[in-house]
């Protein structure tokens, strides 16, 4: 590898990277805008930029759209006084918000964004680093996440970060348990015999060219999209944080910055999520299901629209769009659906969730093991 | 049972509400609808609410359409403000004043707005109808003396009161016709 070409992947991983904080910075944005529309409010709609403002009909269309917020937010968390209690574990205190926002940005180097068709007809992906263990990579650096919430709750030296600290680590391991299995029937699909094993996230977008799998496997789909939204720590399960019986769980002393670090690595974990349900069940940045749209381009004359330029903007788009669907169905579920009790929490997830999911894999593998035989 | 209160019947969940997640559409649903609906919110500085009638805002001072303070100083409503708030320095009116038959009006007259509890007792006590609450809700100053209204400040928020009734300029002219009261 020359110079060049790692400075055009550092490069790359830089884009990607302000990307996905400002998908972050937007999606805290939404969240504010979308929960006051479902509470009959209007939401930010103050802050503005003294030039863009000045605008006659659009400076006052953004403007109240709140689109100069995240900016002011994000100003404010870094003026405002920096304070670590004195009765905290200072090295774990600060390691903590570090932990929380990295693997959420790490994960997202093996997201695929999009496929397309080289001049010479060779397959292309958008992607930084094309692992062939993808998704259990995520799983692996998502899993880590746990210890920025485990480490603040206890560095924290105070009841309720402890309390929330205790709550997330039962709560993620319960719900990893199921995510994990809720995945298990797709790569029973794609890995059929005589293919090559994979875990590649780009082999399970490809592999829904046609039907997605949450049209053939709508269980998993649904045990996986319950088990994320545990995993992400949204509500309705938002036991860590809790911010009405645990004040603010575990970031209750954090201040400026670090609880900065916190909240966009939420948000983060949250565009990660959001990626891999794309990804694993609504056919990452296959338009629509049902048709491989690029077949039928090919056979309507119009398959320059899937090579090239346009053929990568195509996907992006398609990808880009159900991503920011999910993100707003995160939201959207937030301020519907109250939080559940804690021992209703570890009761769905162990004698609800984690059963349904043995029961699908069963099912699934047998299913996919009388499709091979018989068909 | 008392007439008016209805028991009403708690029915156990069907499978389907226990189930949940049909219970979680259905409020999807509903807050989906309410995404679209009018806000209610009113954008202060810009949009103000309705004051509905009889609404008490700041206690203020006004004069009759001559141009006459209305007040003769008889301190009723510093007796009667529950909160003393109002402080009136009473003073008597010069005789070359068109108005030197009424004889008192106040020096000074104070309304410690930090104090003022809206209650309005001072404009019901007052035999001279000559303070009045305003719509005014949003007092603000940069100091708590500036809450300290005195009766220069009471008389701009409060102008004139488009009253005919001059009662004082009736007494005047009984007196001279020598049929006082």
């Amino acid at each position: 590898m020359d110079w060049l070409d790692l400075l055009i992947r550092v490069a790359l991983g830089l884009v990607v990277i302000s990307v996905v904080m400002g998908v972050c910075m937007y999606s805290v944005l939404a969240e504010r805008k979308v929960s006051a529309w479902i509470q009959g409010r209007v939401g930010p709609n103050r802050t503005s930029l003294p030039i863009i403002a000045a605008i006659p009909v659009v400076g006052r269309f953004l403007t109240r759209l709140g689109i100069f917020q995240p900016l002011a937010d994000g100003g404010k968390f870094l003026f405002k006084e920096d304070v670590i209690p004195a009765h905290v574990n200072k090295i774990y205190f600060v390691l903590a918000p570090i932990i929380a926002f990295v693997p959420a940005l790490v994960t997202i180097s093996v997201v695929p964004f999009g496929q397309y068709f080289d001049a010479a007809g060779a397959v292309k992906t958008l992607i930084l680093a094309n692992v062939d263990v993808g998704l259990l990579f995520i799983f692996a650096f998502a899993s880590l996440g746990v210890y920025a919430l485990v480490l603040s709750g206890w560095a924290s030296n105070s009841k309720y970060p402890f309390l929330g600290g205790v709550r997330a680590s039962a709560q993620l391991v319960s719900y990893e348990l199921a995510m994990g299995l809720a995945v298990l029937p797709v790569f029973i699909w794609i890995n059929g015999p005589g293919a090559s094993g994979s875990l590649s996230l780009v082999r399970i977008v490809e592999a829904q060219h046609n039907w997605w799998f949450v049209l053939t496997q709508p269980l998993s789909a649904l045990v996986f999209v319950i088990a994320l939204f545990a995993e992400t720590n949204r509500l309705p399960f938002d036991m860590p944080e809790s911010e009405t019986d645990l004040v603010g769980g575990y970031h209750t002393e954090y201040s400026s910055f670090k609880f900065g670090f916190f909240f966009v690595g939420e948000y983060a974990n949250m565009t990660v999520g959001a990626c891999v349900i794309t990804l694993v069940f609504f056919g990452g940045w296959h338009p629509l299901p049902g048709f491989d749209w690029i077949e039928v381009a090919g056979m309507t004359g119009w398959a320059w629209l899937a090579t090239g330029i346009p053929g990568a903007l195509i996907a992006f788009a398609t990808f880009a769009a159900k991503v920011v669907f999910f993100l707003f169905f995160f939201i959207w579920v937030r301020w519907t659906v109250p939080r559940f009790r804690y021992d209703q929490v570890m009761s769905i997830g162990w004698r609800r969730l984690l059963p349904l999911a043995i029961a699908n894999l069963i099912v699934c593998a047998l299913g996919i093991a009388a499709i091979d035989r018989f068909l | 049972m008392a007439v008016g209160i209805k028991v009403l019947e708690r029915k156990p969940l069907t499978w389907s509400e226990r189930m949940y997640l049909p219970e979680i559409a259905a409020g999807l649903r509903r807050t989906w609808r309410l995404m679209w609906k009018p806000k209610v919110t009113i954008e202060y500085p810009e949009q103000r609410p309705p004051i509905p009638a009889g609404y008490r805002g700041a206690p203020t001072l006004v004069m009759d359409p001559n141009g006459r303070e209305k007040c003769v100083s008889c301190q009723l409503c510093e007796f009667v403000c529950p909160p003393k708030a109002i402080r009136i320095t009473p003073g008597e009116i010069p005789a070359d004043s068109p108005h030197a038959h009424v004889e008192k009006a106040p020096q000074e007259f104070e309304i410690d707005m930090l104090r003022c509890i809206y209650c309005g007792l001072c404009q019901e006590v007052c035999p001279e109808e000559a303070i009045w609450l305003q719509t005014t809700y949003s007092i603000t100053h940069t100091s708590r003396a500036d809450f300290v209204h005195n009766k220069k400040k009471l008389y701009e928020m409060g102008g004139t009161l488009p009253d005919e009734h001059f009662k004082w300029d009736k007494k005047l002219a009984a007196e001279k016709h020598g049929n006082a009261h």
